[in-house]
């Protein structure tokens, strides 16, 4: 609002009015804007409002959360959550868990697999090129329910998956039905098979911290490899269109310097790519927070609870039963994460940046570390369609 | 772009007449090349296999009997061919009526978000009144919440205004979309005045400047937004298990779901699962493979063309 120009001001004082051009202009702006208004108004602030008073009572799903009978409780509801200790936080500290060891594997696996895939099918000399895009990107057109379901049959006991490792001479686990936390099978592996007495006796959450040391489960992590499969082809796509607008005279002039590929990648492709970085690593972030639907189709939590999600989880306790208050609460303190956690990310990202860039100005092969600068402030696709919506609000 | 792209490489081949100075150099290079070059595909051979294959044992398991699935989950061919899954589906189920009811949704919530975000993005966009700027952040705001922290908000709503359990409830909710909006509002940003301006001249009042002469203009991005209403509201799963319990309303991804999970059916009867599956991915892959150029160009800016 700052920046409009002092100029436009008291034109638009003495033009308003509602026979002048501007005020009609204003009313079919309204006009225009008023399907959009009421339906975001309706289906997404009013009901967060709604919500955010359901977290607060002890509605158990009869009649309306707002009548009369409906009685406020407070911060109770996120108080069992959080610190009673009894089978909700339990619940949820088990649905953190999971869904911790499920964010720490899906986003840097996917990050990194995007980007690998990115690099190769950009190489300029390559044929086929379409049909390995398209073989990468199918998966993520796909639904969530239909792979999932894909997912069910080829990781099965005896399933495609457990039938390759079969020909290896491997005894494939009974993946969806499997509870056991992979770090735990590993600590077995090294002979530590119950918990040391400092790991069982203390706790967060409501579980002992044995627990939470259990990694994700053999369930889980097929879920991981679901996620892997179905999002690298769409953060493909993201990094390819920032490759592609990476100058190839900024990688030709550091041939010409004499870097070898693997320096031209992490020295001066890299760098550029940070941007289309931070977006793959923000968007995978917010996602994976999120995991709903395989869980709703796969498991339903199980085996054991250990592919019980923060979302399914509120999920179940409103719609199933029907603790509406609790339900509404783990959605609110999963929001908090989530905007938290995409908070921290820039934070961390910005103070990076300085020392980062400096960093490249001292390194000794000097041509490269001044390319890598000067062509990693322009920034990815996603940061430029910020800026133009930016700058295009105040106009 | 592309002449940029491609002019370098193909140095490596023959050689130009400029390379004289290298010759000694080349043989080793080019050897090195093609070996590089040949790792490169293998590695992408192997990958896409990984990729594909799975779709591949879908559609082939669809066609085999139970047993079969069990004992051979790796051929892609089926021991005894068997249409049973297909038509337990289509003629012992309600599947039928879960495409229906996903097609009816589908379409009314991509006719509906093209005219709504194109409505609301031209006014963003291009109309200068009081409040805009704050009609924009509200959008910003309103992005960053995440879908899931939804499902029992939108469940109490649907329920109070009393279009649970109908169609409305299924389509309406769906109709807001910030993401397609800003795509539009983007998209508009990037016409020059001019073409209004001259069409105003003429005397055409705000909305038939936009219907006739913006709009049309805006092809490229209303078929972004359709690739993206229909692809979304097709896979959308979570709105649908909150906004009704009708069996008369149940669409692809619900039925499915709750195929999958068991709570229709005894044993694993994977032909049976793998073909609803199937079935279900196939007008989204129709959809990919018609605007496959555009889908694959998309974040590259094909908003922008």
């Amino acid at each position: 609002m700052t920046a409009v120009p002092a100029t436009a001001q008291p034109r638009r004082r003495e033009r308003r009015g509602p026979g002048s051009a501007r005020g009609r202009e204003a009313a079919s702006g309204w006009l225009f804007l008023a399907p959009m208004l009421v339906i975001l108004g309706l289906f997404l602030v009013v009901p967060v409002l709604m919500a955010l008073w359901v977290s607060l009572s002890d509605w158990t799903g009869r009649g309306s959360p707002l009548s009369s009978d409906v009685g406020f409780v407070g911060l109770d509801n996120y108080e069992s959550l959080l610190l009673g200790g009894g089978l909700a936080t339990q619940d949820f500290g088990t649905a953190m868990r999971n869904n911790a060891y499920y964010v720490l594997l899906v986003v840097p696996l996917q990050t990194a697999l995007s980007l690998f895939l990115a690099t190769m099918v950009n190489r300029a000399a390559l044929r086929g090129k379409g049909f390995f895009r398209t073989a990468f990107y199918f998966p993520s057109v796909t639904s969530s329910v239909a792979i999932t379901v894909l997912w069910l049959f080829l990781f099965s006991a005896s399933g495609t998956i457990n039938a390759v490792l079969a020909k290896l001479s491997i005894t494939g686990p009974n993946w969806f039905n499997d509870p056991q936390g992979v770090l735990h099978l590993l600590l077995g592996t090294v002979g530590v098979d119950a918990a040391p007495a400092f790991l069982a006796q203390h706790g967060f959450l409501g579980i002992p911290l044995w627990e939470w040391a259990a990694g994700p489960s053999v369930a889980m992590t097929a879920f991981v490899l679901l996620a892997i499969f179905t999002t690298s082809g769409t953060f493909m796509l993201l990094f390819l269109a920032a490759l592609q607008a990476v100058s190839h005279e900024v990688e030709e002039a550091a041939t010409m310097d004499g870097a070898n590929a693997r320096q031209r990648f992490f020295r001066v492709t890299l760098p550029m790519l940070r941007p289309t970085v931070f977006t793959v690593v923000t968007l995978g972030l917010i996602g994976t927070w999120q995991v709903f639907d395989q869980i709703y189709t796969g498991t339903q939590g199980g085996p054991a609870k250990t592919t019980l999600t923060p979302a399914y989880l509120s999920y179940t306790a409103a719609f199933q039963n029907n603790q509406w208050g609790r339900g509404a609460a783990i959605a609110f303190v999963l929001f908090a994460i989530i905007v938290l956690l995409t908070v921290l990310q820039r934070v961390v990202l910005r103070e990076r940046d300085v020392p980062r860039r400096k960093r490249f100005h001292r390194d000794p092969p000097a041509p490269l570390a001044a390319v890598a600068g000067a062509v990693g402030t322009t920034g990815g696709p996603g940061a430029g369609a910020t800026t133009s919506t930016t700058t295009g609000s105040d106009r | 772009m592309t002449a940029a792209t491609v002019s370098p490489r193909t140095r490596g081949g023959a050689g130009g007449p400029g390379d004289g100075g290298r010759a000694a150099a080349r043989p080793r290079r080019s050897r090195r090349r093609m070996l590089a070059t040949s790792f490169t595909y293998a590695v992408l051979v192997v990958l896409a296999i990984l990729y594909v294959y799975p779709f591949l044992i879908q559609v082939a398991t669809s066609f085999k009997t139970d047993a079969d699935a069990a004992q051979n989950a790796i051929s892609l061919l089926p021991q005894t061919w068997s249409t049973a899954a297909y038509e337990r589906l289509f003629l012992r189920s309600d599947f039928p009526l879960w495409f229906r009811n996903s097609v009816v949704v589908t379409v009314v919530v991509t006719v509906g978000r093209v005219f709504i975000n194109s409505l609301a993005g031209y006014a963003l966009a291009r109309l200068r009144f009081r409040g805009r700027a704050l009609v924009f952040a509200g959008l910003v705001a309103v992005m960053a919440v995440p879908n899931v922290v939804l499902l029992i908000p939108k469940f109490l709503v649907i329920k109070q205004v009393g279009i649970y359990n109908s169609f409305a409830g299924l389509i309406i909710p769906l109709l807001a979309d910030a993401a397609g909006i800003f795509i539009m509002k983007n998209f508009f940003e990037s016409i020059p005045r001019s073409v209004e301006e001259a069409a105003r001249m003429d005397g055409a009042g705000t909305f038939r400047v936009f219907w006739s002469v913006v709009l049309p203009m805006a092809r490229p991005a209303l078929v972004t937004i359709v690739i993206l209403s229909f692809q979304g509201s097709w896979n959308e799963l979570s709105h649908f298990i909150v906004a009704s319990q009708d069996p008369q309303l149940v669409t692809l991804t619900k039925g499915v779901a709750q195929l999958a999970s068991g709570q229709l059916s005894q044993g694993t009867q994977y032909p049976l699962k793998l073909a609803a599956a199937a079935i279900m991915t196939i007008p989204v892959a129709v959809l990919f493979f018609v605007f496959q150029k555009r889908i694959m160009n998309q974040s590259a800016g094909a908003v922008k063309e």
